[in-house]
């Protein structure tokens, strides 16, 4: 038997990158999904793999995660249909540098909204549908820049921050419901956000690498579906880095 | 009809207070529509999502957040319970 067959899976930010690989891994091990994106037509390639892997169709939401009305109906669009939640995955996010002394509040806005707030909103009502069978896992994606801080992402370290800090808070106030709080902090991941780096940057970025190489999708899904199986059922509260040793 | 309808209100009223002494831990007679939330140790914050959990669970529905922060007694959680079908 599949590992995941039976269970309701929720990615956001699923179209692509680090979502993508996550939601096929959860597929391929019988997982019934449930995808986002910001708008629902760009969902339609995931939507045909998952397909072809698994035989549940998914579920497909365009909405704005940062916005509390539209995930407040998604939720209770998904209470009516399945009646629980077992994994949540809190994978969307933006990446916009921008140094200090020109950061806008607009752009601080906009980057909390849809990395911090977003994942607030998700893991209030995750707990909610999870609560009610005593069980489930949340997975955060923060940053390897939310630990260590890089020139020119004040705003965007800030905000992976604090996903680390609602993750660590959430999984000490949920743990009697029997809902772990995970995050992961990637490091340099080969997604579409890197292809937005300039060549020297990115050169800069690989050497401060140790193992020499960008990190897949997959590797990310990973530790995503660990972090969301049995096989991690005793473990809550951890920031767990897959960065291949790299060094801000 | 009447007889019964009052009979199924009264049987949701008894129901619902049964799931607040168990969460709660305290007996039913103590439950009237004036047990307000966080007058008695009981009924702390950490009780109030158990509540929560309890009231989804029994009755197959997911109370909003704004109804969370609004169910300040017995009393209005009975009345909060009414815009989500609960018949009382």
């Amino acid at each position: 038997m599949k590992t995941m067959e039976g269970k309701i899976v929720w990615v956001t930010g699923a179209s692509r990158g680090i979502g993508r690989a996550t939601a096929l891994m959860f597929a391929k091990e019988g997982a019934t999904l449930i995808l986002n994106a910001r708008e629902e037509g760009h969902l339609k390639e995931i939507d045909a793999q998952v397909k072809e892997v698994s035989g549940n169709a998914p579920v497909l939401l365009g909405y704005d995660v940062s916005d509390p009305v539209k995930v407040k109906d998604s939720f209770h669009l998904i209470h009516k249909k399945f009646k629980k939640l077992d994994v949540m995955v809190n994978n969307a996010g933006i990446l916009e540098d921008s140094l200090l002394g020109m950061l806008s509040p607009e752009l601080v806005t906009k980057i909390f909204s849809t990395n911090v707030f977003s994942v607030i909103y998700h893991m209030q009502y995750a707990s909610r549908l999870m609560a009610k069978d005593g069980t489930g896992s949340i997975i955060n994606v923060s940053s390897i820049i939310g630990r260590l801080g890089n020139e020119g992402q004040v705003a965007y370290g800030a905000s992976k921050a604090a996903v680390i800090g609602a993750t660590l808070s959430a999984a000490k106030e949920l743990a009697p419901a029997g809902i772990r709080v995970n995050a992961i902090a990637p490091g340099f991941i080969d997604t579409d956000m890197v292809k937005q780096l300039s060549r020297e940057k990115y050169d800069q970025r690989l050497a401060s690498i140790k193992m020499k190489r960008l990190g897949s999708p997959e590797e990310v899904g990973k530790v995503i579906f660990f972090l969301a199986s049995d096989a991690a059922s005793y473990v809550t509260g951890q920031v767990i880095g897959i960065d291949g040793g790299m060094l801000v | 009809m009447k007889e019964r309808e009052a009979e199924s209100m009264n049987d949701q009223n008894e129901k619902i207070r049964k799931i607040f002494a168990d969460v709660l831990g305290i007996p039913v007679e103590k439950i009237d529509d004036d047990l307000q939330y966080n007058s008695i140790p009981e009924w702390d914050s950490i009780a109030h999502m158990a509540l929560i959990t309890a009231l989804d669970k029994s009755f197959d529905i997911m109370i909003e957040t704004e109804d969370i922060i609004d169910m300040s007694s017995f009393g209005k959680a009975k009345e909060i319970l009414q815009k989500y079908e609960v018949v009382l």
